[in-house]
């Protein structure tokens, strides 16, 4: 009965997620790190009530949002620009000059940006000498994010905005709209089920991040760095599976919220 | 209606995992008082090579000459033996300890903070070192210690060890350290640039010094803390955590850092001081006063081993002189083997690395497990086990 991409996301996604979801109320034994499988809400109860995972999902959240912000005042313009002014002969290149960054390796852009931050680097050096740049951070993590998401965040507007017809903004001139409304009433109910669309890019992808944080991150660690420190570190799957429910509660209540706005149309 | 569904495709993924589980419930189990050692019998003789051999190791330990050319010690082995290595290389140690649950390889090159859990865990088997020629050769001081054996049943085979050591940039810390108290230092000059490593082990290096300074403490061993020994190591963590620029775990950006300058103070291992002066960054690594927190890798093999004749042949290989010192050499570690010092291209590399030094080692606290059966051997206490610092490390980093 089910067709096959169903299937696949029974057995592939759902299933991995109901794996996780259970093996979140297990716990290891401590000293061998086999797992032990009884049902026990221990993992849970650490994670509400330890201070530091409310300070480090917090300061997540926080992370995700600013990078989320950040990528939609760049790329609004800049997906407008694209998709409006720009000449189609020039759209084109526009399209791929935003597209290669992502053909380079997530590692060598990081890696590249810790060089850049560096102490009496070229960040620092630009703005006037050694130490006078964010260094190693949040900031640094913000900054670094917002610049490897930032294509995510553009397509989606730039496929959005495509779909608007000229005539439209034309017609809109043409009844005596000025550029304001013609943006209120035109553009925006357009662009804003593309942008959450494309926050749910940059927001899902920054919360989960780890190696960022850990490259240009200083002392900082996320939730991407808990979970990656549980299985590794730590090999307490069971209390990793427990911290990585958290960004899943914390996306599902961002689909639902953002299902409202129609933006799961535009992906 | 697609409500159900869900609810319908989550059940099935419970029930496949119910399928799965209730397996392996048999060895588990040890509780504190009653850590038992799994009976597995070594291998009593030497066959013939199965043709190949399963390794994991870490980063830089079994080199086939793909990394740099004239780094080259397994093409000899596979030729003298006919074993063909595959390796498998491991970040962590908690890594490995999870690969050879999977009984896929045959040996490890486990440190002193996995070693024990792999004994526990009935992973790997007890080894017969008479089957291993070179065995006889290795230094006195890394035979039957607690990281590698179990009431003198040795569980593996020395490779090799080194010191967790301070280093500094000796043009911004004016004051040549001495001690680990420039790191602990709440007032110290530096705050903001100095480094720790990033691991829940670290949890030791705050004990080793407490040990020193406050002998009302009674710590004896900095991997058996009971309670209030373990809060007073991180109470020490956490008031350094304000000091701290990075934690690290990745030696190429420590390297970077210290050469940079955004880190210009804390621990080290000697292959990253050797590299960053060889970055030409002007820093001194040394063994503090109060010596030092350290490793001490022992090669183990697999209890599941599907190739235990070739596993034995690859130990007795690593720890032959030559391919223990071209290992070492490229590690930056001091070799296992009396002989390797003989073979070693940098004729002062042994004495660089204290391989035969044992006052240097006395000073040395290798990484062990910590179990809740105090290490130190106190029967009236509990100590913190090892999912306790790894929660503690969590909450220091805040």
């Amino acid at each position: 009965m089910l067709s096959a991409p169903l299937l696949w996301l029974v057995v592939a996604y759902l299933g991995a997620l109901a794996v996780l979801l259970v093996s979140a109320f297990w716990t290891v034994n401590s000293f061998t790190g086999q797992v032990v499988k009884q049902f026990t809400v221990a993992n849970f109860r650490t994670i509400l009530t330890e201070e530091v995972y409310r300070n480090v999902t917090l300061r997540s959240l926080g992370v995700a949002a600013a990078v989320t912000v950040i990528c939609v005042v760049l790329a609004v313009p800049m997906a407008f620009y694209m998709a409006k002014v720009a000449s189609p002969r020039s759209r084109k290149w526009l399209v791929i000059a935003i597209l290669t960054p992502l053909w380079a390796s997530y590692l060598v852009k990081a890696y590249a940006w810790r060089i850049l931050l560096a102490n009496g680097g070229p960040v620092d050096w630009l703005l006037g000498g050694p130490g006078n740049g964010p260094g190693y951070g949040l900031f640094a993590v913000i900054l670094v994010l917002s610049y490897l998401w930032l294509p995510y965040m553009i397509l989606p507007i730039y496929a959005g905005l495509e779909r608007l017809p000229d005539s439209m903004l034309e017609a809109s001139a043409d009844l005596g709209a000025r550029a304001g409304r013609t943006f209120r009433q035109i553009v925006l109910p357009i662009l804003i089920p593309s942008v959450f669309a494309g926050s749910i890019f940059t927001f899902s992808l920054s919360l989960g991040d780890y190696i960022t944080v850990q490259i240009v991150g200083g002392k900082n660690q996320l939730i991407g760095n808990l979970v990656y420190a549980n299985i590794g570190a730590a090999n307490n799957l069971p209390f990793a599976a427990a911290i990585a429910t958290v960004p899943v509660v914390v996306m599902v209540i961002y689909l639902i919220a953002v299902r409202r706005s129609g933006a799961l149309e535009e992906l | 209606m697609r409500h159900r569904f869900f609810l319908a495709a989550l059940s099935a993924g419970v029930l496949v995992l119910a399928g799965c589980g209730g397996g392996d419930s048999g060895s588990t189990g040890s509780g504190p008082g009653g850590l038992s050692v799994p009976k597995i019998d070594k291998l009593a003789s030497l066959g013939a090579g199965e043709g190949e051999v399963n390794i994991v190791s870490w980063a830089g330990y079994v080199e086939d000459g793909s990394t740099d050319k004239t780094v080259d010690w397994v093409s000899d082995f596979t030729k003298e033996t006919g074993c063909k290595v595959n390796n498998k290389v491991a970040a962590t140690s908690d890594e490995m300890v999870t690969l050879m649950k999977t009984g896929e390889y045959d040996v490890v090159s486990a440190s002193g903070d996995a070693s024990l859990r792999l004994i526990y865990g009935g992973d790997v088997a007890p080894v017969n070192t008479d089957l291993i020629a070179n065995y006889k050769d290795v230094f006195d001081g890394l035979k039957n210690k607690q990281w590698n054996s179990v009431d003198s049943v040795a569980y593996g085979i020395p490779h090799g060890r080194g010191a967790n050591l301070l280093m500094y940039r000796t043009d911004v810390v004016k004051e040549a350290p001495t001690s680990w108290g420039a790191v602990f230092d709440a007032n110290s000059p530096y705050k903001g640039k100095i480094t720790a490593y990033d691991s829940p082990i670290y949890i030791a290096d705050a004990a080793l010094y407490l040990m020193k300074t406050k002998p009302e403490l009674n710590i004896k061993n900095p991997y058996a803390l009971d309670d209030t020994q373990f809060k007073a190591a991180t109470d020490l963590l956490t008031q350094q955590n304000e000091l701290i620029g990075e934690y690290w775990s990745d030696y190429t950006k420590e390297v970077q850092a210290f050469k940079a300058g955004n880190s210009v103070l804390g621990t080290t291992w000697q292959i990253i001081a050797n590299l960053a002066e060889a970055d030409k960054a002007p820093v001194k690594a040394i063994l503090p006063t109060e010596g030092a927190t350290g490793w001490s890798d022992t090669w183990m093999i697999s209890a599941k081993a599907k190739h235990p004749n070739c596993g034995y042949l690859w130990m007795n290989h690593i720890i032959s002189p030559k391919a223990n010192a071209a290992v070492a050499e490229w590690f930056g570690e001091a070799p296992a083997n009396k002989l390797a010092c003989a073979q070693t291209a940098d004729k002062n590399f042994c004495t660089t690395f204290h391989a035969d030094d044992e006052a240097y080692f006395q000073n040395v606290w290798y990484w062990t497990t910590p179990i809740a059966r105090c290490l130190d051997g106190r029967t009236d206490v509990t100590c913190k086990d090892y999912s306790a610092w790894t929660q503690a490390w969590t909450t220091i980093k805040g």
